[in-house]
Order: structure tokens, then sequence, then C-alpha cells
């Protein structure tokens, strides 16, 4: 009961934080902007929306690892990299709360914003219902393969912020790991793995891909494993933040 | 409430805590002085829970800060060194939230932040956020963070670095106050601060306890406590001096300053003649016009100096 109380009031205190200042009203115009452009026109000949003759979102979500790549790094660097810069982060832990309560609560409120952020393409998923029939439940199912997809990236942020002092240098570390778990299933690297490893190496490294895993979702397929992957990204993600917490402060 | 025992913090090869044990019982209110680096902030930063100490153990209202670290936190307000805010939240926000984090909810929550703010004087900017206050407020919000579920035990790293003179004094009355009722430890380097607020002093250097005692007691350790300053006209001071060297109760007699108006002369006691010594120099200067004569309380600037630096000391000697 405590637990949840805690994890409340400081999820809470974050989300008030993002639209306390300028970032969360950059990022969610950023986010509809690159969204509708992407949609819209990017892709060559029948790729894009229109030209494909088919009421569906497969267009929209097809951008979405991309455009994580660089937006959630830039929700996640400030969460504990501010708070040790600034001093709160002694706060926060000599208040009556465990390490995992603050992580969970942090972790939360930014999962929250980026799930806001989601729901405010809505307005695109109305347009394709009005336009044609589309099969709503792939929608469904790719829009919550892309928010725990948001979800694994924002916990790699929480990693690398916890490292660090630098917001910058947060940034840049998320953004090189994502890249890596994009591009190691990503169909022209794994060709060209093809031609230099073994067929089980190129597996292995596929399977790590947030791609690999995203795919599924976009196609309406909710398999299990693709959920347990995600999420055991997120859970390791916040335990080694855990433990990289706990090492600032063990000296 | 508070009793830290053998505490030791290894930084790399740095021992920067090195043994430190006492405790503070409620109603007294413990001063932490130290030269910058002697380790008072990483003391109190394994006393409130924030790092684990490398060996020792710290109890807060018979609760040890490694085993069980929540109910110990749950006693303690703590003021952490710069007094750091988040600075994107209101004033009453700030205070509400860690209201919420110390399990205070509803009208007790409301009351608590407003007590609070009514203590600190921060009244005038309660709706302000916190990155457009000045040093002192901001300084003051985060003290008031420390007292918002009027905790048993009090830390506060430097609670008055960066206020003018007049919140000086004001926190230190709280202080004052506050510390009949609670356990305080506190940390500062201004050594009026501890005559003025606290019931006992330790002073630590390089990580270890050097000095122990109320404030007097410290005061009795320098080599002015019971120096007895003289001006006396119509005498020179070959006389003065040589005639005060030869009183029994007189370690040392100086001759601080001679004009044609008088003459000023300093004279320390030996050891053990407390008290009696402006006695025997006012029997011994019958016949010379006394102007002055008291006798001196000691110096803690001098003893801090003394205890912490004794080789500089003795070279200016």
């Amino acid at each position: 009961m405590n637990t949840f109380a805690n994890i409340k009031t400081i999820t809470k205190r974050e989300l008030g934080a993002y639209f306390s200042s300028p970032l969360a009203y950059v990022f969610l115009v950023i986010f509809l902007l690159l969204c509708g452009f992407f949609t819209f026109f990017v892709g060559s000949g029948a790729g894009t929306y229109f030209k494909r003759d088919d009421a569906s979102l497969v267009t929209f979500f097809l951008w979405h690892p991309w455009f994580y790549l660089f937006l959630v790094p830039a929700v996640g660097m400030r969460l504990w990299a501010e708070e040790r810069r600034v001093g709160t982060l002694e706060l926060l832990m000599t208040m009556p709360i465990t390490s995992w309560q603050a992580i969970v609560g942090k972790f939360l409120a930014s999962w929250l914003f980026l799930g806001l952020a989601l729901l405010l393409t809505i307005p695109l998923w109305i347009t394709t219902n009005y336009l044609g029939q589309p099969d709503n439940g792939v929608i469904f199912t790719a829009y919550i393969g892309s928010w725990l997809m948001a979800g694994a990236y924002l916990a790699i942020s929480c990693i690398t912020s916890a490292m660090t002092r630098s917001q910058v240098v947060s940034f840049i570390i998320a953004l090189v790991i994502c890249m890596f778990l994009i591009l190691c299933g990503y169909p022209p690297v794994i060709d060209f793995l093809g031609q230099a490893f073994k067929p089980w190496f190129v597996n292995l490294m596929a399977s790590f891909s947030v791609m690999t895993h995203f795919d599924g979702f976009q196609k309406g397929v909710l398999d299990s494993r693709d959920v347990i992957f995600f999420l055991s990204i997120i859970v390791f993600s916040l335990f080694t933040t855990n433990v990289i917490l706990r090492g600032h402060r063990a000296g | 409430m508070i009793k830290v025992q053998n505490l030791v913090k290894i930084f790399g090869p740095k021992r920067a805590v090195d043994g430190i044990s006492f405790s503070v019982e409620r109603g007294e209110v413990l001063g932490f002085l130290g030269p910058n680096g002697a380790g008072k902030s990483t003391s109190m930063r394994m006393i409130t829970g924030f790092i684990p100490p490398t060996e020792g153990t710290v109890t807060v209202g018979g609760f040890d800060m490694v085993e069980n670290p929540i109910p110990a936190k749950r006693l303690i307000g703590y003021l952490p060194e710069n007094a750091p805010a988040y600075t994107d939240m209101t004033v009453s926000g700030f205070l509400s939230f860690a209201a919420e984090l110390r399990g205070l909810s509803g009208d007790a929550k409301k009351k608590a932040v407003s007590r609070a703010i009514e203590m600190c004087f921060l009244e005038p900017v309660r709706h302000q956020s916190v990155e457009t206050l000045s040093k002192g407020y901001r300084h003051r919000t985060c003290f008031a963070q420390s007292i918002i579920h009027d905790p048993d035990v009090l830390v506060l790293d430097e609670p008055t670095d960066g206020l003018d003179p007049n919140q000086k004094h004001e926190i230190r009355n709280l202080i004052r106050r506050m510390g009949e009722k609670k356990a305080i430890i506190f940390s500062t380097h201004i050594l009026e601060e501890v005559d003025a607020v606290c019931s006992r002093a330790i002073i630590i250097d390089r990580g270890r306890i050097v000095a122990n005692g109320t404030p007097a007691e410290l005061r009795q350790k320098s080599e002015w406590s019971g120096a007895v300053t003289l001006r006396v006209t119509g005498v020179n001071g070959a006389t003065v001096s040589q005639k005060l060297s030869n009183l029994s109760a007189v370690k040392r007699a100086t001759i601080l300053k001679e004009d044609a108006s008088g003459v000023t002369a300093r004279v320390f006691p030996k050891t053990g003649s407390n008290g009696t010594l402006a006695h025997s120099i006012a029997d011994a200067a019958q016949g010379w016009r006394i102007e002055e004569l008291h006798t001196e309380e000691g110096r803690l600037d001098e003893v801090f100096r003394e205890i912490t630096m004794p080789d500089t000391v003795k070279e200016a000697k």
C-alpha cells in the first residue's frame, strides 16, 4: 500500500516536471510532426499512406523504431543525470522510500508521457477509419507494441542517465545502444552479416533486435515471446539502474 | 536517539571518515565543526543513510540505518549541503511532495505544509517556483522540507550557509527552539554559531574526532582562557612586565602597547590558577592607576585552530 503511494507521488512529480518545462511540448510537437510527415510523404512509390490504396497504418508504425531512437533518449536523459547534478538525489534517497520505488516511479512517469504522445496520434486512426475499413485489431496491437518498444528504449535511457551527471552524454550513449538494438535486426544489416557469419550467429543477433520483435505487433500478432522480450529489457535495465545508483553511493 | 559507532568511510585510497563514535540524545543540539574536507558531510550522509558506511554502524531511534533503513529514515529530517530542491516546482508544491513521501496526506499534509511555510518565513514566495528564488529563500525551502514531518531527529549540513545576518539569526533561533524537543546535529564553520545554538560540540579533523565537549569546555582548552588584560597609566612598560612576571600565578606577561598615555599588558595564568589571577594582579598593581582590568574567556576560534592545525599556530608564536 505504502509502496504504491510512494510510486504514485514520484510519478506525479516527474510528470509535473515534464510539463513545467518546454521540453514536453517541444517533444510532443516534434513527434507528431514527424509522424505526420513520414506517414504521408516519405516512402518510394506505392510506399506512402495514400498511394498504398489500402486503409492501414502500416506506413505510420513502420517509422516508430527510428523516431524513438532520437526521441526516447531525449525524454529519459534527464531522469537521473539531472537529479545527480542538482543534488536532489541526496534528498530523494534519504526519504523513507526504497530506491526501487524511486526508479519505478520515475520510469513510469516517462513511460506514461510517451504513451500520451502515442495517444495524440489517434486522429490518424480516426482518419483511416473514415477513409476505409482498416483492421482495427492490427492497429491496436501495433499501438501496444509501439508503447512497449518505447518502454524498452526508455529503460535503457534510465541506465545511461544514471551513469552520468551530463544529460548530453546520457543521450548519446542511449542512442548508440538503441541504434545497436535496431540495426542488429534491420534487414540490410542482417543480409550483410549473413555473408560473413554463420546463420546461427545472425539469428542470435536478430533475436536481440527490437525490429524483429516489433514486427509481429505490426502484423496484428500478439506473441507472448515479443511481449516478454520488451518487458525483460525493461526489468533488466531498471535493475541495472539500481545497481549503478547504489554503486555511486557506495563510492 | 542517534548513535554512531566507529564509523569509517573509505573513498579509494582516502579514509574520509576514520572511526568516529558519538551519540546525541533528545534535547541536545550537537555542533559538528571542522575544516573543509574534514569529513563532516560524509559523516552526515552516512548518518542519514544516503551512503553506506565502509565500517561501523549508525542507529537512529533504535533502528539500524543499514539493516532497517525505512523506519530509521522516517525519524530523520535532513538538510543536505547546498540545500538542493527541485527547481521546476513551486515552494508549496515541493513541500507537499516531501510531505507525501513522508506519508502525510489530505488535511494533515496541508497543515504540515502551512506550518513549515510559516516556521521558515516562506509565505511571500509560497507560489513562486524554486528556480526563481534567491539563495536565502531556496535554502529555507529546503530547510522547511526537512522539518515538514516534525521529525525527532534533524541533521542539518551547514544550515546557515549563504544566508544574510538576519536570516542566520532566524534560523539559529529556530534550531535552538527545536533543539529543546529533538535531537539535532548540525555542521558549520561559523564558530559564533556554536555558542549561540549548541549544547555540545564535536571538532573533527581528517576524519577523526579531535575534541568533544560543551562550548564552555572547549573554550577552556584555549591558552586565552583566564588570561587578564590590563591597562595602567603612570608607570613604564618594563616595570609592569617585570613585576607581573614575578607573580606566582603568572605564566607569561606581554606588553601589548606602550605609549605616553599608558601601558596595555596581557597576562597568561599558569594552569590551575584560574580565577585568582585578576586578584593577584590587582594586589601587585598598587600605586599604578588601573584604567582597565578584565579576564578573558577562551576563544573558540583559537581552540579550533590549535586543534586542527597545531603546527601553523606554533610557528605563528
